[in-house]
């Protein structure tokens, strides 16, 4: 199927083929919802990861917090913000990591009135800024 | 017979209830969020539901990636506040309406649409939000019973705009005939414009939104067609839970006056957007 939403920039929508290829991966995600889970993690993170079979990117992307790439490879940020709280990081600081942003510049950008559409609508328009 | 007066509108931004939860609305961050709800708390008195029926989208909460239910109608007698990593919120346990909720069930399958039926089901701030910017802080129970419908904005593709509004006209169907005299009030939940993830996050797109309000309340038809890229293109691609104000808007009237609005950038990464709308 043509995916016309492949063109909305620094985005990746969640669709059928991520969540296929990010399956486990969600699902260690979301198992650290509960406490007892949580404390398992921290006591050994990798004996914990590997009750999930994730690929060796995966796991990496694990290790290295790399939130983004986490979405690239099939994560879904309902997924990974729990990860994230996890690890003590709040929605708000956790999209600031996305983008690249101090948290600072990102709550200041966000009390200016958010990310402008104008620029942000495709990858030219994103491309050429 | 049941009847349907009246719909609200409403963001359930989880910050809200965290702020509600810490006690920290007067902060002037968090105090014009609130300031837009003081009139509706006075109109949820004046208008007391015997009922509310809520639409809103699990946060990979309840369901994880095992089961994604399109449509899921909360049937249990009762629905507890889930833990989504940091706890559970500090609210009651919601209480359903098991009898009104398997009419439903029953009819709007009947009229083809096919729901999961839940009876068994944890809720988190999606539903729990927007009860508490409604109603204010409650001590040991809600005002009234609440039947969830809990619908999939997360893995692409939702449901269409059209197909949560004609959900909503069969919903109405539903409470229309449903023996027992009682007021249904309906909410739509989630968005406005909001970007959760990766490189574009904290996209906000005010004339989206108002233009979405100003149909909902004009020309829900036309609202409706909104399509799926237009959502994540204009209004991020968390903004697509928007169409879940397009069952709200189904179950009401065709013709209905706008009598409260509230918009306000921001709440932590979102847009928050209110309205109640009563029939005509
Ligand atoms: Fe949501």
């Amino acid at each position: 199927m043509a995916k016309e939403y492949e063109d909305i920039p620094g985005t990746f929508v969640f669709d059928a083929d991520r969540s296929r290829e990010g399956y486990h991966l969600n699902m260690f995600c979301i198992s650290l919802r509960l406490a007892e889970n949580r404390e398992a993690f921290k006591a050994d993170p990798e004996a914990y990861m590997a009750l999930y079979p994730m690929t060796d990117a995966q796991r990496q992307a694990v290790r290295d917090r790399a939130w983004n790439g986490m979405l690239e490879l099939g994560g879904n940020i309902y997924y990974t913000a729990k990860l994230a709280a996890n690890d003590g990081i709040t929605f708000q600081e956790l999209a600031a990591k996305m983008t690249g942003m101090a948290s600072e510049e990102y709550r200041d950008m966000m009390v200016k009135g958010g990310r402008s559409i104008e620029g942000n609508r495709s990858k030219i328009e994103w491309e050429n800024k | 017979m049941a009847y349907v007066k009246a719909g609200v509108g409403c963001s359930h931004v989880p910050a809200i209830g965290v702020a509600m939860d810490t006690g920290i609305t007067e902060q002037p961050y968090w105090q014009p969020v609130f300031k837009g709800f003081e009139k509706s708390r006075q109109w949820m008195k004046d208008n007391k539901p015997d009922v509310i029926f809520l639409v809103y989208n699990d946060h990979c909460t309840a369901f994880s990636a095992e089961v994604i239910p399109t449509f899921a109608l909360g049937c249990a007698a009762e629905f507890q506040p889930a833990d989504e990593g940091w706890g559970p919120r500090p609210v009651p346990v919601v209480k359903g309406h098991q009898k009104l909720a398997s009419h439903i069930a029953q009819s709007v399958i009947l009229d083809e649409f096919d729901l999961t039926i839940m009876n068994k089901m944890e809720v988190d701030h999606g539903l729990t939000v927007p009860l508490s910017v409604m109603f204010g802080d409650v001590e040991d129970e809600w005002p009234c019973p609440v039947i969830p419908l809990a619908v999939n904005v997360v893995q692409y593709p939702a449901p269409t705009g059209n197909r949560c509004y004609q959900l909503g006209k069969a919903v109405r169907r539903a409470i229309d005939s449903y023996e027992e005299d009682i007021n249904v009030m309906v909410f739509g939940t989630g968005g406005m414009s909001h970007q959760l993830q990766a490189q574009r996050a904290g996209l906000i797109n005010p004339e989206f939104d108002k233009r979405f309000l100003d149909l909902l309340t004009e020309d829900p038809v036309a609202g409706s067609q909104i399509t799926h890229l237009e959502y994540m293109r204009e209004a991020g691609s968390e903004g697509i839970e928007l169409v879940m104000w397009h069952v709200m808007r189904g179950a009401l009237n065709e013709k209905v006056e706008e009598v409260h609005r509230h918009y306000h950038v921001p709440a932590s990464n979102t847009a928050v957007g209110h309205v109640i709308l009563e029939n005509r």
